[in-house]
């Protein structure tokens, strides 16, 4: 160890690592439906790209996190995106390609997609 | 990255019933249901559950699970892992009772909880260093090496306000420049982690939880003093603790945070460990350097101090491992971080192994101040069976007894001292009224008796006789006169001691006579033990009329000393054969055998 910025570097590459150990009120948190259901319609690989692209990003303060049968199973595979002091985005159908425009435009830009939405794509 | 993370405590307490067997179950289910990549198993330090070990909390959801074994990891890896349903029946009880499902941080054992000595105990994995750097670990080291000069580090802890956890209280800052200012071709900085007191096991969790925090504090104070060389003093029946400072050790040399030449600023440290074998003296502070030495471990008289003539006579000092542990959080955080936590002479926090009489036994840190009530109601869970609190000891055998009319005190070195007792090195054992405070206090005069190095007579000779006058009282043979010899004894031991361990031997007998005189007048006076656990002053009988005759207790009775017949005549015991084991009283179901 021969400067600070070389422990800086380790402790950032290991910081996305452990975050999750650390979820504070401030926290993002992006939940995915993992029930037999999710599991069926293809959330694994949802997931997965949350957790990949989140940390190659080296976003901070997000979580991914995973539930059970949200209720809506013929719209699964279905990731509820909570910020804090903000509405609760729910977005159906999704698979792993949508999951880069999600993080771009909403956890990072702010703007949920209406697209995705459930109340968009929901059955009248 | 992983999404999930499965914290399980690998402290000795949850190895004991079993973590070991959990935590391989675990990455076998993870791996069986392949989830490697996404859930990280992790080995831990203690939580502070100890109570209902082996312990697991799994994040981000922060969900505690409780008392597992093998066959019910499986089901939590289906369903909370891979499902994301969070397994409610397994929860810590708090937590499962409650309506919604809480975090550890929001139950009554840790909401007045304040994490600093504590912080990565179960947050880390104490075998990577890395997972110790993600959590700011040796940045305190390099800011100071490479912003601060080291008179500006001694005045930074001299703010702070800390002072010694070992159990005096001295200001470690203090400490630290009377080091600073002699002059020596070589000084040392020493680690105090001989725990010895009996119930306190709050070093044992920082070393086995977060070994690298004492390295880096370590270094710090070398730094500070102008020390090179360091040595963890740690107790060889530690195995664990010792395995993790090992490889910490190892794995900071590797990384260049010990050895020559630290963050390229010319500055060159190292430790190593030395075990201790046992001896309860060897904590005190010139006793323990005389056996670093490799001498018999005896005490020394003071003047002159460590900090003038210490280990090889070289200037030194010697930090217990809490205090170490909280310099590096003190350093990135600033003296006023610290000075804001605490009451106005007992900064910051402290951590107490909570047990005896109580529902949580575990490890709990709290901000100086809190009082004796929340300890032991709020945060510890009350008193099993719905006992009344009696007294708690804290210090150890170097403590005293905090009666129940000081339940609100709040808890800093000094307020401590008024009352009779000391802050200790953090043992807390509560007592409820089946507790005999006679009894309490002869198990730490007699802990002290065999402790006693046997370098200085008051301490050899005055706590043995000590001792005798409390059996004598305990097996119903004292006299009024007594409790005054007592006293004077006592005060004896403490002024003429050579070391701390005699002259704080005969706190819990002062405590004790201080607070309950009134039990030893009982059983001077009544021969009589009113808690009941004083065996030379107790006797069970059989009331005859409550007696069904059925024959349990004199099968249980190991002495074969109750005689009748069955279905016939009541059973009787015969008193001179007895020896009041109580195997008569648990067996019979009718409540007809009387203890008095």
């Amino acid at each position: 160890m021969k400067s600070l910025a070389e422990l800086a570097e380790i402790r950032d590459k290991m910081k996305h690592i452990v975050d999750a150990r650390e979820a504070g009120d401030d926290t993002v948190r992006v939940i995915v439906g993992m029930a037999t259901c999710g599991i069926a319609a293809g959330a694994r690989p949802v997931i997965n790209a949350f957790t990949e692209q989140i940390s190659e990003r080296g976003l901070e303060g997000v979580v991914v996190s995973q539930t059970g049968c949200i209720g809506i199973c013929q719209y699964e595979p279905v990731v509820e995106i909570l910020v804090p002091g903000e509405e609760k985005i729910t977005y159906v159908h999704m698979s792993a390609d949508k999951v880069a425009r999600v993080i771009d435009e909403h956890i990072v830009g702010g703007n949920p997609i209406a697209e995705y939405t459930f109340s968009h794509n929901v059955v009248k | 990255m992983f999404r999930s993370h499965v914290m399980i405590c690998s402290g000795t307490g949850c190895k004991s019933t079993g973590s070991e067997k959990v935590i391989d179950t675990f990455k076998k289910a993870v791996e069986a249901q392949g989830l490697s990549n996404e859930v990280n198993v992790v080995q831990t330090g203690c939580l502070g559950l100890c109570s209902v070990g082996p312990v697991a909390i799994i994040y981000p959801e922060g969900s505690c699970y409780c008392n597992l074994t093998e066959e019910n990891v499986p089901l939590i890896v289906e369903e909370h892992l891979l499902k994301g349903r969070i397994v409610t029946d397994l929860l810590y009880k708090e937590a499962e009772e409650a309506e919604e499902i809480l975090k550890l941080e929001e139950t009554n054992f840790y909401k007045k909880q304040r994490r600093v000595a504590l912080r990565n105990c179960g947050r880390i994995d104490p075998e990577k260093i890395d997972e110790y750097i993600a959590f700011d670990g040796y940045m305190a080291l390099g800011k100071v090496l490479t912003e601060m000069k080291s008179d500006e580090v001694i005045q930074l802890v001299l703010d702070s306000g800390l002072r010694g956890r070992g159990g005096a209280g001295f200001p470690t800052g203090l400490k630290w420049r009377f080091a600073a200012v002699n002059d020596a071709d070589q000084k040392y900085v020493c680690c105090n982690a001989d725990e010895g007191d009996p119930g306190a096991f709050m070093d044992r969790s920082v070393l086995e939880g977060d070994p690298h925090v004492i390295l880096e504090a370590m270094a710090i104070a070398g730094y500070a003093i102008g020390a090179t060389k360091g040595y963890i003093y740690v107790r060889a029946e530690y195995p664990l603790a010792i395995r993790r400072l090992e490889i910490a050790i190892e794995q900071a040399r590797e990384y260049g945070l010990l050895g020559s030449n630290i963050f390229d600023t010319g500055f060159d440290f190292d430790i190593d460990l030395k075990l201790g074998s046992g001896a309860f003296v060897c904590g005190e502070e010139t006793a323990l350097l005389t056996s670093i030495e490799g001498n018999r471990g005896e005490p020394r008289p003071r003047p002159p101090f460590p900090a003038l003539k210490g280990l090889w006579e070289k200037p030194t000092i010697l930090n217990n491992v809490e205090t170490f542990a909280n310099i590096p959080q003190i350093i990135l955080n600033g003296p006023e971080w610290f000075s804001s936590m605490g009451t106005e002479k007992s900064k910051g926090t402290k951590v107490f192994a909570l047990g005896g009489k109580v529902n949580n036994i575990g490890l709990v840190e709290i901000p100086m101040g809190t009082t004796l009530r929340e300890i032991v109601e709020e945060i510890g869970g009350g008193i099993p069976n719905g006992k009344k609190f009696k007294a708690a000891q804290t210090g150890g055998p170097s403590g005293g007894c905090i009666p129940a009319e000081h339940f609100d005190v709040n808890i800093d070195f000094d307020n401590l001292i008024a009352i009779g007792s000391m802050m200790g090195s953090g043992g807390l054992i509560v007592m409820d009224e089946d507790n005999c405070m006679v009894d309490i206090a002869k198990f730490f005069l007699g802990f002290t008796v065999d402790e006693s190095c046997g370098k200085c007579s008051p301490c050899r000779i005055g706590t043995r006789r000590l001792y005798e006058l409390l059996e004598k009282i305990t097996s119903g043979n004292g006299e009024l006169e007594d409790l005054d010899k007592i006293q004077e004894l006592a005060e004896h031991i403490k002024t003429n001691s050579l070391c701390a361990l005699g002259q704080t031997a005969p706190n819990p007998v002062l405590s004790t006579l201080r607070y309950f005189r009134e039990e030893y007048e009982a059983h001077i006076v009544e021969k009589r033990c009113p808690s009941g656990v004083c065996k030379d002053l107790l006797n069970y009988t059989i009331d005859p009329d409550l007696c069904k005759k059925c024959s349990l207790c004199a099968k249980n009775c190991p002495s074969e000393c109750i005689s009748g017949v069955v279905g016939k005549e009541p059973y009787v015991i015969d008193q001179s054969k007895c020896i009041k084991c109580g195997a008569c009283q648990e067996s019979c179901k009718f409540g007809a055998v009387i203890k008095k």
